[in-house]
């Protein structure tokens, strides 16, 4: 079997027998994406002579029976939005086309410290708005079960990826879904953290009180794996949560007994793809067939969710993004060019007898503002930075802000109701599989639907995560989601994993991927 | 003079707090390092970054809330204003809106001159917040350059907003110099307003009188001001310019927008700043990168205990102990705490506070003023200062001749008894006193004949004589000899 279809585990266990060396394994999965990405396009850069240097050192390092880190030369790629010391990070947005942070997040420092092999950044939704992937400024990511349509997003390219054998295991980040919805069209497993789980210091923030970076991986053991490297306790940021992290790894094939899986009622309704529904039942009935009683459900304020996750997401978002105003990095008007606009136009009001509208013209510094933001952004970030300054303004944000932080705490409530009575929530990850490349560009609202089943959890703060559990009839993935009460990562590794153990729809590959 | 209106002034004071590091950063807080060189990718803004709070900052920032009388909140939060300026990197700046950490305190002040009445000045609110950059603007040759510095960007600021309860210029600097002299004591800020480490900016209005009772003029921010002293040229400015407007115009509170105005020092005068066309929207909300701050009882009272001796119960233990008056008290408390430890310990050596006052006052602080040094750098000790008092004391030395002795004490490090036979000072029997007196009564009966006439100064002129007869000779005693003997002739 060709290499890039073993799982990290496995990988892992062959790379500590010596049986293969990082090296080896990097070539397989740069061949990889040097055959296929061309038209997945899920890389923004592919770090080819780095990851062979880093993995020839790791090999060394071995071969000396040095210490090695938790996932000593195994590849992983990361989303273009965790910050990468003197290497780009441009959340593909042209704004930051050319900047170079100068410092590593902390996720990327545990990964480096953990000995990964850092083999390259996705592509993703600009500054993770979006759904899709489309809405990257530099190239539309295709889903490798089918080119024509989209991978999901914001964490599309991450997703594709791992799909396409590209890579064993990547990093992404979900504000309201972006590491779920993926995932599941593109039939991996992706893990959306608790709230302050993962620390978030050098993830370039979309809206930090929603934002949460997590892993996707083949199966729940991967993920596993990962995940016990990227979460911890962080002094960098205040909001990430000092408690232990549990050995996954240890734990995740331990199947649950007696589990209580909760059936949301909303979530079977309109809207709702018969496949997709049929899928979900099926896996729900795997779960009955390995002793699990099922529980209907309610999430009254559910049905409220997207409609205040975007009211949060952009007010925080309008202020995260006033940093990119071309004073100190990132993209710049042309200042020479705007100088000479400025006075051309001022010249011909001023011909015209216009000298009010010539003495109203902006100044230098507020046109360069302007001018820089406007080149610099995607349509898409300029919407939700409108929807964010326009909700926070005075006069609108106790009616808009104020009051989705009301609903917010309602939806929390919701799911502590809820978790007294089941030990998890299984459901759709989103209503259909994968849609075509342009099909919801027109639509926004169409476009942030798709978020349905996904936000509530990022509102709530709590775990959730998605793994393949069917196809659909023209083969493309169908997800099933598990989301848990706060901290229970375990608890969703160990459920995702009984279902991979009894099912086999996680190991089906997409044809570029070489038997 | 009454003049017809009530000046009404409440003042917003910004100050630096005295941490190692910044408010959300580990950078130093230094002043004056090459530009840009205390900053990393946290208070530059950069992409990804993530503000964790300084517990110093916070712990300095009760310490001044505590003393200033306010209550404290047990929850606060911050908040993030939202601006585009290029010295502000993140385009907002992390500072408390609605739920300050603390709220509703006064300070009382007074003038030693008696020109008010002892007041409490209500204090508004006090919250801490980041500083921004520094904007340098450079327009020579037309080549409008900007530079930025960011090594202030994320200092820990104090912002102490007063009511608008002074009504004087005299009285704003009166709130001035004791906050400043409170901030000093609690060691939270150095205060030094050249480096902007105390920053001011008044709102002034006034309350005019007129037939159908008091009406207010519109308020006007004053900024700009970079001195105690220009805060209160600028008030009296302010004040005789609105009662000007006010006479022309006769507008009243809300009927013109709230101005800004900023004070040139050099032509002492207020000059509008140029209007903002909309009313700025800082469009506050809470910032999600930082958790609330929870203050417990056991953390209030952790800062009351720090507070040490404050400025204003100072004074009173200083006039109620050692028996001098509110102005040397006043003077002595300003000077600051070391030079009143010097002074409690002079007053108690020589049991005589009034004297040890002003030996203090004139002597200790001109020296230390000429020399340019702090009270610990000074050459005498109390119990050395304290010989030489105890010699004006017993009437061995006059205060004029102390004086010298002092200043060659100072200079040669000797001790008062050493000077003072090195310059052959004893003290002279009454005796002798009274022989000296009647010898030269005897030789000079035309000054005899003009202190009997009574001219009293005249005396001046025999006096002059013993001195120069005998160097020690203590002048006032001489005097009253003089006129004794020559009353009994």
């Amino acid at each position: 079997m060709s290499l890039v279809r073993l799982s990290a585990t496995e990988l892992l266990a062959q790379l500590t027998a010596g049986q293969i060396t990082s090296v080896h394994l990097t070539e397989a999965y740069l061949g990889q994406i040097k055959r296929h990405d061309p038209q997945v396009k899920a890389f923004l850069r592919v770090d080819t002579q780095r990851a062979l240097d880093r993995a020839a050192e790791i090999d060394k390092r071995r071969r000396e029976g040095r210490p090695l880190g938790r996932l000593a030369g195994l590849p992983v790629a990361i989303k273009d939005l965790l910050c990468t010391q003197g290497e780009p990070t441009t959340c593909a947005s042209r704004i930051l086309e050319n900047f170079k942070p100068p410092y590593d997040a902390t996720v990327i420092a545990r990964l480096k410290a953990a000995d990964a092999v850092l083999i390259g950044k996705t592509n993703m939704d600009e500054f993770a708005m979006g759904g899709s992937t489309e809405n990257s400024a530099f190239q539309k990511t295709a889903n490798p079960w089918d080119l024509e349509r989209i991978p999901g997003g914001s964490s599309g390219g991450s997703a594709a990826c791992v799909a396409a054998g590209m890579a064993p295991m990547s990093v992404g980040s979900d504000t309201g879904g972006s590491i779920r919805q993926p995932a599941g069209l593109c039939g991996v497993t992706g893990l959306k953290p608790t709230y302050g789980r993962v620390s978030r210091y050098g993830l370039v923030a979309f809206a930090s009180s929603l934002d949460q970076i997590g892993p996707l991986a083949r199966t729940a053991e991967d993920t596993a794996l990962l995940l016990e490297v990227l979460a911890g306790h962080d002094p960098l940021d205040s909001t990430s949560v000092d408690l232990p992290v549990p050995k996954y790894s240890a734990t995740v094939k331990q199947p649950l007994k007696n589990l209580r899986l909760g059936l949301v009622r909303e979530h079977f309704g309109e809207g709702l793809d018969g496949e997709v529904e049929a899928a979900v039942r099926q896996a729900v009935a795997v779960y009955e067939s390995l002793g699990a009683t099922i529980k209907d459900i309610s999430l009254p304020h559910g049905k409220y969710g997207v409609a205040t996750y975007y009211i949060i997401a952009p007010c925080e978002a309008s202020s995260n993004l006033a940093r990119y105003d071309g004073v100190h990095y990132g993209h710049r008007t042309d200042e020479k060019k705007m100088a000479a606009a400025i006075a051309a136009q001022r010249s011909t009001l001023e011909a015209a007898g216009k000298h009010v509208e010539a003495e109203a013209l902006d100044n230098p510094l507020v046109r360069m503002y302007r001018q820089s933001r406007a080149e610099g952004f995607g349509p898409e970030v300029k919407r939700r930075i409108m929807l964010g300054t326009y909700a926070l303004s005075a006069g609108y944000y106790d009616a808009y802000y104020l009051k989705a932080l009301k609903v917010r705490r309602l939806i929390r409530r919701d799911y502590d109701q809820a978790f007294g009575q089941v030990d998890l929530i299984a459901g759709p990850v989103t209503a259909t599989t994968a849609f075509k490349l342009g099909e919801k560009v027109d639509d926004p609202l169409a476009m942030y639907l798709v978020d349905l089943y996904t936000v509530s959890a990022n509102l709530a703060g709590i775990g959730g995560i998605a793994f393949p559990c069917g196809f659909s009839e023209g083969g493309l993935p169908i997800g099933l989601q598990l989301q848990a009460p706060p901290f229970e990562e375990e608890r969703l590794l160990r459920a995702a994993c009984m279902f991979q153990r009894a099912t086999d729809w996680h190991q089906r590959w997409p044809s570029m991927v070489p038997a | 003079m009454t003049k017809p209106y009530t000046i009404i002034i409440g003042l917003e004071v910004h100050v630096q707090l005295l941490t190692r590091t910044k408010l959300f950063c580990r950078c130093s807080t230094k002043f004056g390092a090459p530009p840009n060189t205390q900053t990393c990718q946290v208070c530059i803004g950069m992409p990804g970054t993530l503000p964790v709070m300084n517990r110093e900052a916070f712990k300095l920032a009760l310490k001044t809330a505590v003393a200033l009388n306010c209550e404290i909140a047990d929850f606060t939060k911050w908040d993030r204003k939202q601006y585009y300026y290029p010295d502000l990197p993140k385009g907002y700046q992390i500072s408390q809106y609605d739920l300050p950490f603390s709220h509703d305190g006064w300070l009382e002040i007074g003038d030693p001159k008696d020109r008010f009445e002892r007041k409490k000045i209500g204090i508004i609110r006090a919250h801490l917040e980041e500083d921004a950059g520094k904007s340098m603007h450079d327009e020579v040759a037309g080549q409008a350059d900007s530079r930025i510095d960011l090594n202030r960007a994320g200092t820990p600021l104090l912002e102490i907003v007063s009511q608008p309860d002074m009504r004087s210029a005299l009285e704003a600097k009166a709130y001035l110099s004791e906050l400043k002299l409170l901030l000093t004591y609690l060691g939270v800020s150095d205060c030094n307003m050249q480096e902007g480490s105390l920053r001011v900016d008044a709102n002034i209005n006034l309350h005019v009188d007129t037939p159908e009772g008091k009406v207010a003029t519109p308020i006007v921010e004053v900024k700009n001001m970079n001195s105690f002293r220009a805060v209160e040229r600028a008030m009296e400015y302010e004040a005789g310019r609105h009662y000007q407007v006010w006479q022309q115009t006769h507008q009243r509170l809300g009927d013109v927008p709230k101005q800004t105005r900023g004070w040139d020092d050099v032509a002492n005068v207020t000059r509008g700043q140029r209007h903002k066309e909309e009313s700025s929207d800082y469009r506050y909300f809470p910032d999600p990168d930082l958790v609330p701050v929870c203050v417990s009882e056991a953390q209030i009272s952790e800062a009351r205990k720090s507070l040490g001796e404050l400025p204003a119960a100072l004074r009173t233990r200083l006039e109620n102990t050692h028996g001098i008056k509110p102005y040397d008290s006043d003077v002595l408390v300003s000077a600051g705490r070391g030079l009143v430890d010097y002074f409690v310990e002079l007053a108690e050596l020589s049991g005589d506070g009034k004297l040890a006052s002003n030996w203090v006052q004139q002597d200790v602080m001109r020296t230390l003023n000429e020399q340019k040094i702090e009270i610990d750098q000074f050459r005498l000790q109390p119990t050395q200062l304290c010989e030489l008092l105890k010699a004006i004391q017993d009437g061995q030395i006059d205060t004029g001749r102390a004086r010298e002795v002092f200043i060659e004490m100072v200079a040669s490090g000797k001790s008062a008894g050493e000077v003072m036979e090195a310059q052959g000072i004893e003290k002279v029997d009454e005796s002798e006193l009274v022989e000296l007196c009647q010898e030269l009564i005897a030789a000079n009966p035309k000054i005899v004949a003009d202190i009997r006439s009574g001219k009293q100064q005249a005396a001046g002129n025999l006096i002059g004589q013993a001195k120069k007869k005998n160097p020690n000779v203590n002048p006032g005693r001489l005097r009253e000899i003089v006129l004794d003997l020559v009353g009994k002739m």
